[in-house]
């Protein structure tokens, strides 16, 4: 029987939760690397016993693990993450220029084809991508180079690269998004690029429809349709039908549009989850009742999905990295929260069941769907 | 024989108990016993300098002989007790929360 394998991330390590296809009993593998800052693990679909995380602490910065056999056993590969050339300025956030500095990998994404390629973003926002199992690292400049890079300013959480999109279909393309910048879209196998971000209104910046300047929190798309993209943006649930060209705003009747996460279900491309937030400085749901919201029409109609899931005095978070979906059938879906627990429904979304309780706060969750 | 004390989360990253013994070439520095460290656990790149400047991470501080060395020149010779091997040089990771 096919089985699954849930990567999480927290402050103080990672765990690794397998299960059968049931998904009904779970083992729990970990801390790995514990004491340290594991912001992204992920496995690639390639190979899924190869598996990278992204380790580190203020006190010795940047790690990238390696498991080749599926997170039993990791080695330590490269760190160095240099930027190219003469790193320039951003702006900080008092919009005054500030150097551009490395402060750790957000996020990996592994290639689609190669088991030794994968990418990773950065703060302060950059692109690096290794050919060779992450041993070394090479910035993929034209991002940061492309002219509106002197104008990107940071989120309370940074200037960080926290999004990578592979498209299956159209060889060379990929997309980005960064806090707060903006989406942008390579189609050339990430050598230029350009901001994506026409649709987008943010009053917070002082040209609300500018080219960039975005807080846009996820991106994510259907790999059977990768012209049609989802965004939760800082306040805003948004989709794109061709390709980030243009956004429409697909709100709809959610409780709150502000949240972090965004995930498509692996077998229905307009069925779509997000977890509303209350507010921007209020990072908790709505009402206290930790609820995933379902739409199954692309967006703007919106179901709650509550059964299993905490309905009172429940004050966590659920962040941008923190949900994901299996391949099984039916199709499952996973987050975890700034509180320890990690949630999983084996019925797309209809109701869900904590895997673990009391991990330290999650920063990451990626599903593996083992053969 | 210079004798270096890791921080515990660095020995779990080397693979290594207790303290490293090395054997630096030349004279005993700062950076002479870093560059014989790192040569030996490359893993520690980056973890407790700079991997280009060769900047000491801000949370990383160099004590030995009860005395703070973190802002002694990189290539000022070590204490007599430590190039002896007499006293550890202790790499020590700053009480800065966490």
């Amino acid at each position: 029987m096919s089985g699954v394998r849930v990567l999480v991330g927290t402050r103080k390590g990672a765990f690794l939760l397998t299960a059968d296809g049931n998904r009904k009993r779970w083992q729990v593998s970990g801390p790995h690397f514990g004491g340290w800052e594991i912001y992204h693990l992920a496995g690639s679909p390639v190979d899924p016993n190869r598996l990278y995380a992204s380790q580190s602490t203020g006190w010795f910065g940047q790690l990238i693990q390696r498991s080749d056999d599926g997170g039993t056993t990791w080695e330590p590969v490269g760190n160095a993450f240099v930027y190219e050339g003469l790193p320039g300025t951003h702006q900080w956030y008092d919009g005054t220029p500030h150097p551009w500095e490395f402060t750790r990998v957000w996020h990996l994404t592994p290639s689609l084809t190669d088991v030794d390629t994968v990418y990773a973003g950065v703060a302060d926002a950059a692109l690096f991508r290794s050919v060779d199992g992450g041993q070394t690292w090479h910035e993929l400049s034209g991002l940061r180079g492309h002219g509106s890079g002197s104008r990107w300013q940071p989120g309370a959480g940074g200037l960080c690269l926290h999004t990578i999109l592979l498209d299956p279909h159209h060889a060379g393309r990929m997309f980005v998004a960064i806090s707060a910048a903006g989406a942008f879209r390579s189609d050339d196998d990430g050598t230029t690029w350009r901001p994506i971000n026409r649709g987008l209104k943010s009053d917070y910046i002082p040209d609300p429809d500018a080219d960039v300047g975005h807080c846009v929190h996820k991106i994510t798309l259907h790999p059977s349709r990768p012209h049609v993209l989802f965004m939760q943006k800082h306040w805003d649930i948004m989709r794109s039908d061709d390709a980030g060209d243009s956004w429409q705003e697909v709100s709809g009747n959610l409780p709150s549009d502000f949240g972090f996460p965004i995930a498509v279900h692996a077998h229905e491309p307009d069925t779509i989850y997000v977890v509303p937030i209350k507010s921007d400085s209020e990072h908790y749901p709505p009402d206290g009742k930790l609820r995933v919201y379902r739409s199954r029409s692309g967006g703007n109609e919106w179901e709650a999905l509550t059964k299993g899931l905490p309905q009172r005095d429940c004050y966590v978070n659920v962040l941008r990295d923190a949900l994901a979906v299996d391949a099984l059938d039916p199709g499952g879906v996973y987050f975890g929260t700034t509180g320890g627990q990690v949630y999983a429904s084996a019925d797309g979304g209809d109701t869900w069941t904590p895997i673990v309780h009391d991990l330290p706060s999650v920063l990451s969750v990626e599903v593996q769907t083992l053969p | 024989m210079i004798r270096v004390m890791l921080p515990a989360h660095l020995r779990a990253l080397a693979r290594v108990k207790g303290e490293v013994e090395l054997e630096v070439e030349g004279p005993p520095t700062q950076q002479s016993v870093l560059d014989t460290l790192e040569a030996r656990y490359p893993m520690l790149r980056g973890t407790i300098r700079d991997h280009a400047s060769h900047q000491r991470r801000p949370f990383i501080r160099f004590f030995a002989c009860e005395e703070d060395l973190s802002h002694e020149a990189p290539d000022a010779p070590l204490p007599d007790a430590v190039t002896t091997g007499a006293e550890p040089l202790m790499i020590v990771g700053a009480i800065a929360g966490g």
